[in-house]
């Protein structure tokens, strides 16, 4: 049933990164509250973790219902897929909010098809108007938005990083804690191997301060430079999608529309010419600086400071210049 | 091997933003002068994969998939013109949006209608809706397994091993086939048609199937687009003047200090 107006509720799902709540979660459950605010139903959260500190967490920031896993834990995607779906059906969640990235744009469509729903991914934005789930989504890569009405619900939305301010933590919340066992004999794949990046310095979706460089550093050799850069001022590197794509440098480092939504106090943008692919994940910097030889590079539309200048010139300089006020 | 990969024709996502306007009244993209229908540009990586395989094992055949205006032809001899073998185009009336149930129904139907594959390849998202759920969709319906985001893919025997992009790192996971996989643009640049394959492009067996082949059901549409817009940019640039690069980089310390930045 949709658009009636029965209460309905909302279940996020929960990640977990070398054993924390990822933040992401913490804005889903802030955006979960304010729709079951408008819903009139509860918001439950799944994880797929034993630990009783992240089910108190999820508790503190507004979720009323916990399913967690108690058996050993699984990265596979049917086995994921299949316990959302079942959870979903016993309690009649009818909003089911993932993140954005690889982990929530992978199970998604799953989740959705499965449940007979409907879905909106990539949204910057969730309501809950005229009895139906709706999302902002970012779409055209990057150059427009798209207001989509969720006419069947389970309605399935996966958010973009940053969509939502976290939500707080009260430590005095009470909620429902239901264990949860994984059905392993689901899984058609096997995983054979995983890799993370060894990442130096800082990640890029929690640095304040973010330098990023595109096709304009000319080869992988300006990525060097940005790094001298970013440890004088304590940034994290990152890169526009050309530069990622030409082996310049790690793929995880792509900030944009395929790679990550950054929101840093300040962003400095070295030789990015600023298509709305890249711009989708790093409009939102409180400040961006340009640096570009191009004088109508459309970077210089979403930025706040430009320079017209050459980065190899200028970078040396802008250390210099920092440790000087520094010292 | 039999590979069907599913393609889709969008508005260059290259085109200038000058090019790019919307028509508030019916929620669509304004087909300007200049501005240019293409393959999706992930699509047309998951093709370059396809042909990966294809170069490995020549007795590979490689089927592309598409619904869409009789326009959408062009996509398909753009693929045929890589190397693809045969092509297949669900006609579909132009301006018709379909959601992506629609897509990945429509989709099924069609790749019953072709019988037997092994392995299924699809852009991760188009380039246009960027939404990304068609090919998970596609094999949800056709109950088999789905990996997605692939930067390498290979066959080994009744096997494929897929290295795919994940938050922060890679894994490689292996499934049986027939599965299907999404690529994703970390697979690399797609090659360039050929004069060889483009010579024989216009032979190759092409279909055209409307909608009175596949469903008899009517869709019903379960994402309601209720309006599409671009957003405004608020922001105004101020450039750094300054003749050197010394007196430039001073200037934005200063001011980034100021503005308690750094």
């Amino acid at each position: 049933m949709t658009g009636d107006t029965k209460s309905k509720s909302i279940l996020v799902i929960a990640e977990v990164v070398d054993k924390a709540l990822a933040p992401i979660t913490f804005e889903l459950l802030s955006l979960a509250s304010k729709l079951a605010e408008q819903s009139g139903g509860q918001v439950g959260a799944i994880v797929f973790d034993n630990q009783e500190t992240t089910r108190r967490a999820l508790i503190a920031a507004g979720a009323d219902h916990i399913f967690y896993q108690e058996n050993e834990s699984s990265v596979d995607a049917d086995v994921l897929t299949a316990a959302i779906v079942q959870t979903i059906a016993n309690n009649a969640f009818e909003a089911i909010l993932f993140g954005h990235n690889a982990f929530g744009s992978d199970l998604a469509p799953r989740v959705a098809f499965r449940s007979s729903g409907s879905i909106a991914t990539n949204c910057e934005s969730t309501s809950f108007e005229g009895g139906y789930f709706v999302g902002k989504r970012v779409c055209y890569g990057g150059k427009a938005r798209g207001i989509v009405r969720l006419r069947k619900n389970p309605a399935v939305i996966t958010v973009r990083s940053g969509s939502a301010a976290p939500a707080e933590q009260d430590s005095g919340r009470a909620g429902v804690e239901t264990p949860i066992k994984a059905d392993f004999s689901v899984a058609r794949s096997q995983l054979v191997d995983r890799q993370s990046e060894d990442l130096r310095g800082l990640r890029l979706e929690t640095a304040k301060i973010v330098i990023a460089g595109g096709r304009g550093l000319g080869g992988p050799e300006g990525f060097k430079v940005l790094e001298s850069v970013a440890q004088k001022l304590g940034a994290a590197v990152g890169a526009s999608r050309v530069a990622c794509d030409l082996g310049w440098c790690s793929p995880s480092m792509q900030i944009g529309l395929t790679g990550k939504t950054i929101i840093p106090d300040l962003y400095i943008a070295v030789g990015i010419s600023g298509a709305s692919q890249h711009m989708a994940g790093c409009a939102a910097a409180r400040t961006i600086v340009a640096i570009n030889t191009d004088p109508d590079a459309p970077i210089f539309m979403d930025a706040n400071i430009g320079i017209v200048g050459d980065y190899k010139e200028l970078l040396p300089k802008i250390v210099e210049e920092i440790g000087r006020l520094n010292s | 091997m039999h590979i069907v990969v599913c393609v889709k024709q969008v508005h260059d996502p290259e085109v200038a933003p000058a090019l790019f306007t919307i028509n508030e009244a019916t929620n669509a993209v304004v087909s300007v002068a200049g501005l240019a229908q293409v393959i999706s540009p992930y699509d047309e990586q998951a093709i370059e994969a396809a042909l990966r395989m294809k170069d490995k094992k020549p007795d590979t055949k490689i089927t592309v998939l598409t619904i869409g205006a009789a326009s959408a032809r062009e996509v398909l001899k753009h693929a045929l013109s890589m190397g693809a073998d045969e092509a297949i185009l669900v006609n579909i009336s132009a301006g018709v949006l379909l959601d992506s149930y629609a897509t990945a129904k429509f989709l099924h139907e069609a790749v019953n209608k072709i019988g037997s594959f092994d392995l299924i390849l699809a852009g991760r998202q188009s380039a246009d809706l960027d939404a990304g759920v068609v090919g998970n969709g596609l094999a949800e319906l056709l109950h088999i397994p789905a990996i997605t985001f692939a930067k390498r893919i290979e066959v080994v025997e009744s096997k494929v091993v897929v290295d795919r992009v994940v938050d922060n790192g890679s894994e490689k996971i292996e499934t049986t086939l027939p599965a299907l996989i999404t690529v994703s643009n970390e697979i690399g640049a797609a090659r360039k048609p050929n004069l060889r394959e483009t010579m024989r492009a216009s032979r190759k067996p092409t279909q055209s199937w409307t909608q009175a082949d596949l469903s008899k059901e009517p869709m019903e549409a379960t994402e309601e687009l209720i309006k599409l817009f671009i957003p405004k940019k608020e922001k105004h640039c101020e450039f750094l003047a300054g003749t050197s690069a010394a007196e430039q980089a001073s200037l934005l310390v200063r001011k980034l200090r100021d503005a308690r930045l750094i």
